[in-house]
């Protein structure tokens, strides 16, 4: 379980990528602590290493040095299929472009990190509908992608990253592609799912709008925290 | 199961690429079947041999011709049930250069043969009618087809091997017991040739082709077969006496490098199967390299992915493959049409089926092979990142 | 405005592996089309080598193989009197009066393996009859006795023909003096011994055929008519040699023919699928780029013409690896039955400059049919639509 309320804790953590024969670094020990319940923003220009921040609190990146603990669990030293194990249950990802299937139904979307669980038809039913519901697509559940608007999709990536209830949420760029109205509805939501559902969640973010909902804003720049 | 909607949904995104695919695979599938069914036609003589009956020919080759006074010598041969003889007649009959008019033309002893034969079967009055007369003949139902023969037709042959016109009148037509028998042959009267011969080429008459022989047992053949020859070892018509099925696998082997170029055909065809295959199959995965990079973010393993490429590799081999084999049947029809006597028996054979089957199986493991591979290395962050 | 060739042949090699795929099917069906032919082609070739300019066959009439013709000593006799056969040094007229059967022998390969080989009797006339015949081990027969020479097709695949081995055929023995070459054609197939030796073991009271030299090559019609119109001699035929083996391999190369084009062209069906799969995606892949040309102000021809150039070229390089792959063939013999003459015969496979361009019209063809589709499809995609597509 957590220490003193800790949710998630990035412990002296450094990231370098290799481009043909070259490292980059990117992450160059990095400590943070994020606290249960906390809406964390993660900003900075382009190649300041936040997304890559991003994706190793949420599994689907390693580490080269330092530790990733979340909710009590060291990530960092888990093998593949346990690493994804704890993905489907703890994580839910909204990504910048939504990444639906386009070959499956708003509800098949969201059904398929229940796929994953041992849950009866009826029940997995239940949970896509209740998700689909507190997003405001209730009516939307057979339409394909490419039927529904940008914000819409993004409301569906959200519906999916909920569904199973996981421990944090994490957002990369969630209103990138969005026109500013829809950017609003968005964040209103993510801001819902934090106050009402006190869901911990970090989102990396260009966007300085977006960056207000936030409780706490980090800057990095060059792979170290500014702030 | 989730995966195989999935993997249905995505076959069906490209729905041109797909159908070409499964084209391309059924063309291939086909073909291969086409080959290998002229393979096993090439062989059928060997498996429709009888299980007892053996074939005694003079030692040097089948063309030199052994006395008649050997059939009484080898009907005492201890082991030997029936002997019956036959000669090849050969000749020519209408315009040799057409594949339908080469059709075996045997001259039997009427009652020894048949019942050495039985899996020729003849309606008892016709037979009857043939042995009344001299220069009748019998002929295979799929050939009277073939030329339109019917009973009281006269067939005209000129004689090569046994120069001069020869005319036979068609009195029975028989059936062959099952779909394996050869149905094309032309049975006449050895006496009526001996007697031919007696007259025009003097000296040449009491020869015979070739002996037929029942042995009581089946075991008992090799030693038939020895003691057969080891009593002509020394004479002027020395024998080789073997099982027929020997026989006929003797004939078959002196054409084993056409047999062999055919069967390395149809493996060059299981390559292009591969490559048609594959080349879609690394198409699509590639297209999906993103989704397959959002479905591992959202904890499914490896081993799904695996299953989602595989799925489409193999729906895609095995619908091919169905359809390529349902044309194979019409396409072996038509040749066997086009060459009727060459190839007497020409059935798609179940081995067939079941080879073809499994290339299909094969090609669809195979084809997923790499973009699986690629599939499972690739890292999330990456993959997440592909513009494709 | 033309699309540059750069553009072409670097979009295949961004796409290597899909491109290589392709390429592979196209050289595959390009290499059969090319194998059969040049079977084929080495089938008639082995059989025209087989005759010689000025030599003339006579056989029986209606008799279609030397193996079921039969021609008597009178009328041999008297064929040798026409005036149109050339006389050789010795003042003799140049005919070998020769005749055919078929042996069994054990073949080294396969077990129980039998092959028809055929002995030929033949008279002194046979060498200067067929010059391209050479002992190149051992010595040639001697006339008058039991001895034979083989032909290094058959010396290398059976049993019993090594030098000083003895075959047993007839009632007697036959030593084997030496082995010949006959420029890979038809008699390099066959055992051949002395014509009066060989008859009187067969049992064969008659010649199988008679083969003479012409005095005059042109005068080949009028020597026919005359023998063929001799009452004595007129269950005769008379052959040009050449066409009498170009027909003993007739029924072999339309065999061959036949199923060898059934089959290339189902294949190439499936190359041809194949490539049109490859275009298509290429198209799709490439639509923003075809976009981005066509705002540029190149026209929907130049389009259409680059995408059809592409999948030419990549047929053209598919063809090309093909035809190399078939040329190795050469290198292969292959020795079967003959179906015209029911006896054994090695052909190989021949190249030459027609096949070649045939097979490389033909991968043409193949690109051009499997591009023509998708390029039409990439000359009409809207720009706007294009360009907005990602």
């Amino acid at each position: 379980m957590s220490q003193n309320g800790t949710m998630i804790k990035v412990d002296h953590v450094s990231k370098s990528y290799r481009r043909d024969s070259i490292e980059i670094p990117v992450l160059r020990d990095i400590s943070i602590d994020v606290p249960a319940g906390e809406f964390l923003a993660l900003m900075g220009p382009s190649g300041s290493g936040k997304t890559t921040l991003l994706n190793l609190i949420a599994g689907i990146d390693r580490p080269n040095a330092g530790k990733v603990v979340v909710n009590g669990t060291e990530i960092d030293s888990l093998g593949e299929s346990d690493l994804a194990r704890w993905r489907a249950r703890h994580v839910g990802f909204i990504f910048q472009f939504y990444n639906l299937l386009p070959v499956l139904t708003a509800f098949e979307n969201v059904e398929l990190p229940l796929l994953l669980t041992g849950l009866s038809r009826k029940e997995k039913r239940e949970h896509v509908e209740s998700a689909l519901n507190l997003v405001g697509l209730g009516d939307r559940i057979h339409h394909y992608p490419k039927q529904l608007s940008g914000g819409q999709e993004q409301r569906v990536a959200i519906a999916r990253a909920i569904v199973t209830d996981p421990t944090i949420l994490v957002a990369d760029e969630p209103t990138g592609d969005l026109d500013k109205i829809s950017a609003g509805e968005i964040m209103d939501l993510l801001d819902r799912l934090n106050k009402e559902f006190k869901k911990t969640i970090v989102m990396v973010t260009h966007d300085p709008r977006a960056a207000e909902k936030a409780h706490k804003q980090m800057h990095l720049d060059k792979g170290e925290l500014t702030t | 199961m989730f995966i195989i909607r999935l993997v249905l949904k995505n076959t069906l995104r490209h729905k041109l690429r797909t159908l070409l695919t499964i084209l391309g695979v059924s063309i291939a599938v086909m073909s291969f079947g086409f080959m290998r069914t002229i393979v096993t036609a090439w062989s059928a003589g060997v498996e429709s041999s009888g299980e007892n009956r053996m074939i005694t020919r003079q030692s040097v080759s089948f063309i030199f011709p052994l006395p008649y006074s050997c059939l009484q010598q080898l009907q005492q041969i201890p082991g030997v049930s029936e002997v019956s003889y036959a000669n090849w007649f050969g000749g020519v009959y209408k315009d040799p250069a057409d594949f339908k008019n080469f059709f075996p033309r045997i001259a039997i002893d009427p009652e020894t043969y048949f019942s050495l034969y039985p899996e020729f079967i003849i309606p008892a009055d016709q037979f009857a009618e043939f042995k009344k007369e001299r220069n009748s003949c019998i002929v295979g139902a799929k050939l009277a087809r073939e030329q339109g023969f019917k009973i009281g037709d006269l067939i005209p042959v000129d004689g090569d091997i046994y120069p001069g016109k020869w005319e036979f009148v068609v009195r029975g037509i028989y059936r062959g017991k099952d779909e394996s028998t050869d149905e094309t042959q032309l049975f006449f009267h050895w006496d009526y040739l001996n007697e031919q011969v007696k007259i025009s080429q003097p000296g040449r008459e009491g020869q015979v082709g070739w002996y037929v022989l029942s042995v009581h047992n089946a075991a008992e053949m090799p030693r038939v077969a020895k003691a057969v020859d080891e009593r002509y070892k020394n004479s002027r018509s020395s024998t080789k006496t073997e099982t027929e099925r020997e026989f006929q696998q003797s004939f078959v082997s002196m054409s084993s490098a056409i047999i062999s170029s055919l069967e390395a055909v149809s493996y060059i065809i299981i390559g292009i199967i591969l490559l048609v295959l594959a080349n879609t199959i690394v198409m699509a995965a590639r297209e999906r390299t993103k989704e397959y990079a959002v479905l591992k973010t959202l904890g499914f393993s490896a081993g799904h992915v695996v299953g989602l490429i595989g799925g489409e590799s193999m729906l895609i081999a095995c619908s091919g493959c169905v359809i390529g084999l349902a044309m194979t049947f019409p396409m072996a029809m038509g040749f066997a049409k086009a060459f009727p006597t060459f190839f007497p028996v020409f059935n798609v054979e179940t081995i067939t089926i079941i080879l073809a089957v499994s290339v299909a199986l094969f090609a669809g493991v195979v084809a997923a092979l790499f973009p699986a591979a690629r599939a499972v290395r690739m890292r999330i962050v990456d993959g997440l990142r592909s513009i494709d | 405005m033309k699309i540059p060739f750069s553009y072409t042949w670097r979009s295949l090699w961004a796409r290597r592996l899909t491109t290589t795929l392709t390429l592979g099917g196209i050289a595959l069906v390009v290499f059969v089309f090319a194998s059969v032919l040049m079977l084929a082609h080495g089938v008639e070739q082995t059989m025209i080598d087989t005759g010689g300019d000025d030599n003339v066959i006579v056989l029986r009439r209606s008799a279609n193989s030397e193996l079921v013709s039969q021609i008597d000593r009178d009328a041999a006799n008297l064929i040798r009197t026409n005036p149109g056969i050339a006389t050789g040094k010795d003042g003799k007229p140049v005919v070998s009066t020769e005749v055919v059967v078929i042996i069994n022998l054990e073949r080294k390969d396969i077990a129980n393996g039998m092959g028809n080989i055929s002995v030929r009797g033949v008279s002194p006339e046979a060498m200067p009859l067929r010059p391209q015949v050479r002992i190149v081990n051992g010595q040639m027969f001697r006339f008058g006795s039991h001895e034979i020479i083989i032909g290094t097709n058959i010396a290398n695949r059976y049993r019993g023909t090594g030098i000083g081995e003895q075959l047993r055929f007839g009632d007697a023995m036959w030593t084997v003096v030496g082995h010949f070459e006959a420029d890979g054609d038809g008699f390099e197939s066959e055992i051949w011994g002395d014509v009066e030796q060989l008859m009187p073991a067969f049992g064969r009271p008659v010649f199988s055929s008679l083969t003479l030299k012409l005095r005059d090559a042109s005068a080949f019609e009028d020597v026919k008519k005359l023998i063929e119109g001799d009452p004595r001699t007129q269950y005769t035929d008379l052959k040009r040699e050449k066409a009498y083996y170009s027909e003993q391999s007739k029924l072999m190369s339309d065999f061959i023919k036949i199923l060898g084009l059934v089959v290339t062209i189902i294949f190439s069906v499936g190359a041809v699928i194949g490539a049109m799969i490859t275009m298509y995606a290429a198209v799709a892949n490439r639509t923003v780029e075809i976009g981005t040309l066509r705002a540029l102000g190149f026209r929907r021809r130049s389009v259409l013409g680059a995408f059809l150039v592409e999948s030419v070229f990549l047929a053209i390089i598919g063809g090309a690896a093909g035809v190399a792959l078939a040329s190795l063939m050469s290198f292969v013999r292959i020795s079967t039955v003959n179906f015209g003459t029911f006896s054994e015969l090695a052909f190989g496979f021949t190249l030459s400059p027609s096949i070649i361009v045939s097979a490389m019209i033909f991968s043409m063809l193949m690109g051009i049919v499997g591009g023509f589709l998708p390029a039409v499809r990439a000359s009409r995609l809207n720009i706007i639509t294009a360009l907005r597509s990602s």
